[in-house]
């Protein structure tokens, strides 16, 4: 017994089943043409075939994981450049705080896999079961024959989306029509079909049965975006000084709209009807809301029939709340979509965007790296002479072997006199590269016994790396280390 | 809730101390004033208002859909005007929960869990980590098998062109270095004083691949094994065989031929000692004899050292340097990975 004197409450709670009610409108129409075209791209890329050559996967979008490529249509991304995919990750971002600042949770109610696929899943359900009534009684209903054939039939259509859903995902991983033939003749690789599972058994979940819980209690996202809202974002909310007080009117009776006392609302409940999060959007901002705009739809229907104008519950910013209870008209739309927060965040976004290009676009078709060894730093040889050992890492990216020449100079481009350079097992200072491969080589420097190199603790120099085929080169700027001063 | 056995209330708990003591504060104070009650300025008695309890209100759904206001508990903590809830948890996380007790009773059967006295119980699947490492590592050297194979008929020359065995001497063999050899010579061969650094192109008993094999295989100078290198430089002071004046003449003359600051007067002296006791092994141009493995005292390469201190010193007691005979502890074929590995790091001849 606590000292408040509330009793101690239950320890869990069920979730309180939702039964959404069919809504046509504008908005419903939009989440339509996302659905289909989020779930078209979804299903359709794996299959995208692009000519790469003899040598490379013909998929055009593939996660290779074995040989660590990633290809995208014209570009192919190693390991070492995963730097795109990060500036990807950080231009998801700060496009996710761009719309979630001017247009609220957008992700989450059009985009988020979690919406898209709970949508698909809710309408196979109105489709099998029938519209919110109907599915209310099915679920008040004793367990019989046809609440068996009905639920069964539900689940044996989720379960298809479910699979088709998880199967999809593993054609990114692997040449897709290989895999589809391997997984109809049972010969497909056990991560293929463990993977496939865990996702049809997630999706399966997720969309049929946990919904808006995923949403409330497992997305980190709602918590975060409360932070990147402000009064000046637009977002799903219900005018309440046109609303209030609501309740029941007769045909043709004025309201606040058109000079009544009443409210405009009339308190038919269409709003939470239709709601799949199952709440209330006349109580005002909520956690649960992912602002996918039904209740919009469905209030102006309801608007519509009774005579009253649209948009009792709309896209409205917290900032003109103000003006609208004193009867001015809202601000326009772009004045809430463009100030300095959205322009900010553009501005980022558009850079990474640029600079990200811009690094695809001066990619070169091989890559340097060059590991002075540091242990030891150095070799006397027999008439004093000073050696250096470096690593030298080369990828060539193109799909054939490819000759490179090696040199060495001062940093400024002069040629170093008394440095001699040497490779490892190359006698013509030639490194061949495989096709689409990287090759380490052990490569020499040595300076003669009274150069400066030899008597400077630490010099820079710099190797040039061309590519005899196309004629490109790259150079890398390291130390050459002497004889340590006294 | 808070019963007289509650630890976090019970006088006998010391960390309850500073709140037991306001407590007893509180009922003094209590006391004090149903003594004196508080009075307004007419001298009527006053009551205090009672603070209201925390309430906190949310809004649920029940079995019908409609809208209900309940009350929410508060566990009464707030940080900031933040306050803690008491809301009940989601039931699919209990659920949730339930899962993982149950599977971990499938795991506790199934694999290793339970300790026992030396080892623990094996589980129904008989999994073991060991056993997995052990088959790794079989399934490695099954891989390796053929070119390992390969490795011992290829003739030793010939491992640097072939491709598959340089990629394979370079990676094995390095292991095999970093593993046995590195401990003197360092890890990446660059040697110590006494232990010879392998990347320069000195080599006191031969640098060709075969020298280094027959190096790595017998060993210097390991009193186990019959092929091994052997020689030794005597103890020329040591055993009275020079006095430390003509040690220190002979010291000048090596500091002479190995171009270094020298006394011309003494240097040429030592000449005549070199001629008589040290131009048998390191010649008489002193560029020494790798047969012997006796080093060239004319380059710029010492092993112990080429100042004059260390050159009188080695003179005078003999440098008797060992290394292990491999042939007994590392298979042919890693003896040959290793040498074309030294082989390939700078100095191979």
């Amino acid at each position: 017994m606590s000292s408040s004197g509330i009793e101690p409450p239950k320890l869990y709670q069920g979730r309180e089943p939702i039964f959404p009610r069919r809504v046509n409108g504008w908005f419903r129409n939009l989440k339509w043409i996302i659905m289909g075209v989020t779930l078209a791209i979804y299903y359709v890329t794996p299959w995208i075939r692009w000519d790469r050559g003899a040598n490379l996967p013909d998929q055009a979008v593939l996660v290779d994981l074995a040989s660590r490529r990633f290809f995208f249509f014209w570009i192919e991304i190693w390991p070492h450049e995963f730097y795109f995919v990060a500036g990807l990750l950080i231009m998801a971002g700060l496009g996710l705080f761009l719309f979630t600042s001017a247009l609220g949770r957008v992700w989450c109610g059009y985009a988020c896999p979690q919406t898209v696929w709970t949508d698909l899943f809710i309408l196979t359900e109105r489709w099998v079961e029938g519209d919110r009534n109907a599915r209310l009684r099915l679920y008040n209903e004793k367990w019989g024959a046809r609440k068996l054939r009905l639920r069964l039939a539900k689940w044996a259509i989720w379960l298809v989306i479910a699979v088709a859903t998880g199967g999809a995902w593993v054609f990114y991983f692997t040449d897709a029509p290989t895999l589809l033939h391997n997984l109809l003749t049972l010969n497909a690789p056990p991560i293929a079909w463990i993977t496939i599972a865990i996702l049809t058994a997630t999706t399966f979940v997720f969309g049929g049965f946990m919904r808006e819980q995923i949403c409330i209690y497992a997305c980190p996202w709602p918590r975060i975006q409360a932070a990147m809202m402000d009064e000046n974002t637009l977002t799903v909310a219900y005018r309440d000084w046109r609303g209030e007080p609501r309740g029941k009117i007769r045909k043709g009776e004025a309201t606040r709209s058109d000079g009544g006392a009443k409210g405009d609302c009339i308190d038919c409940m269409a709003c939470v009807n239709v709601c799949p999060m199952g709440i209330d959007i006349r109580d005002g901002q909520q956690m649960e809301c992912i602002t996918c705009a039904l209740c919009i739809d469905a209030c102006d229907e309801v608007m519509e029939k009774i005579g009253k104008p649209r948009g009792l519950i709309d896209y409205l910013a917290l900032k003109d709340e103000t003006d609208e209870r004193a009867g001015k008209p809202p601000r326009p739309v772009l004045s809430h979509v463009l100030r300095p927060r959205t322009l900010l965040y553009f501005t980022l976004w558009g850079g990474i965007g640029v600079a990200l290009v811009f690094a695809l676009f001066m990619r070169s078709a091989f890559d340097v790296n060059v590991t002075p060894a540091r242990n030891p730093l150095f070799v006397t040889l027999t008439d004093g002479s000073i050696r250096n050992t470096y690593e030298l890492r080369l990828r060539n990216k193109q799909g054939e072997q490819t000759q490179y020449a090696v040199s060495v100079s001062a940093p400024s481009g002069e040629p170093l006199p008394g440095l001699a350079l040497t490779l490892e097992g190359q006698p013509d200072n030639l490194v061949p590269v495989d096709a689409d491969a990287t090759r380490t080589q052990r490569l020499y420097l040595t300076s003669g016994p009274e150069t400066t190199l030899t008597q400077t603790d630490r010099s820079d120099v710099r190797l040039t790396v061309q590519d005899l085929d196309g004629g490109t080169s790259a150079t890398v700027l390291t130390v050459f280390n002497g004889k340590e001063q006294p | 809730m808070a019963g007289k056995d509650d630890e976090h209330s019970s006088q006998a708990n010391p960390d309850n101390r500073i709140e037991l003591e306001r407590q007893a504060a509180d009922r003094k104070h209590m006391a004090d004033i149903a003594q004196d009650p508080p009075t307004d300025p007419e001298g009527q008695p006053v009551t205090p208002a009672q603070p209201a309890p925390p309430r906190e209100t949310r809004v649920v759904r029940n079995a019908k859909g409609r809208r209900e206001v309940v009350e929410v508990p508060s566990t009464g903590h707030e940080w900031d005007g933040i306050k803690e809830y008491d809301n009940p948890l989601p039931r699919w996380w209990l659920w949730t929960f339930y899962a993982t007790i149950v599977w971990s009773v499938f795991y506790v059967v199934a694999y290793p869990a339970v300790p026992l006295l030396t080892s623990a119980t094996r589980g129904v699947l008989n999994y073991s980590v060991r056993e997995e490492v052990a088959s790794e590592i079989q399934r490695f050297d099954e891989a390796n098998a053929p070119v390992r194979a390969r490795l011992l008929e290829t003739p030793l020359e010939e491992i640097a062109t072939d491709p598959e065995l340089a990629n394979f001497s370079t990676h094995a063999g390095r292991a095999v270095f970093e593993t046995w050899c590195a401990q003197c010579h360092g890890q990446g061969g660059g040697g110590a004083v006494g232990y010879a650094n392998l990347l320069d192109n000195e080599w006191l008993w031969g640098g060709t691949i075969d020298d280094i094999y027959t190096t790595i295989r017998h060993g210097i100078r390991d009193p186990l094994d019959l092929d091994t290198r052997y020689s030794e430089m005597p103890r020329f002071g040591t055993d009275g065989m020079l006095d430390r004046t003509e040690i220190a003449q002979v010291t000048e003359y090596v500091l002479q031929i190995s171009g270094q600051a020298h006394d011309t007067a003494m240097a040429g002296e030592g000449a005549v000692v070199y001629e008589d006791f040290c131009a048998s092994c390191h010649m008489d141009d002193g560029t020494g004899d790798r047969e012997q493995g006796a080093p060239d005292l004319t380059d710029a390469i010492w092993l112990y050292g080429g100042d004059r201190a260390t050159i009188n010193r080695m003179v005078t007691t003999g440098p008797f340097g060992v290394m292990p005979a491999w042939q007994e502890r590392l298979s042919d074929a890693d003896i040959r990975a290793v040498a074309a590995y030294v082989h390939s790091l700078g100095g191979g001849e």
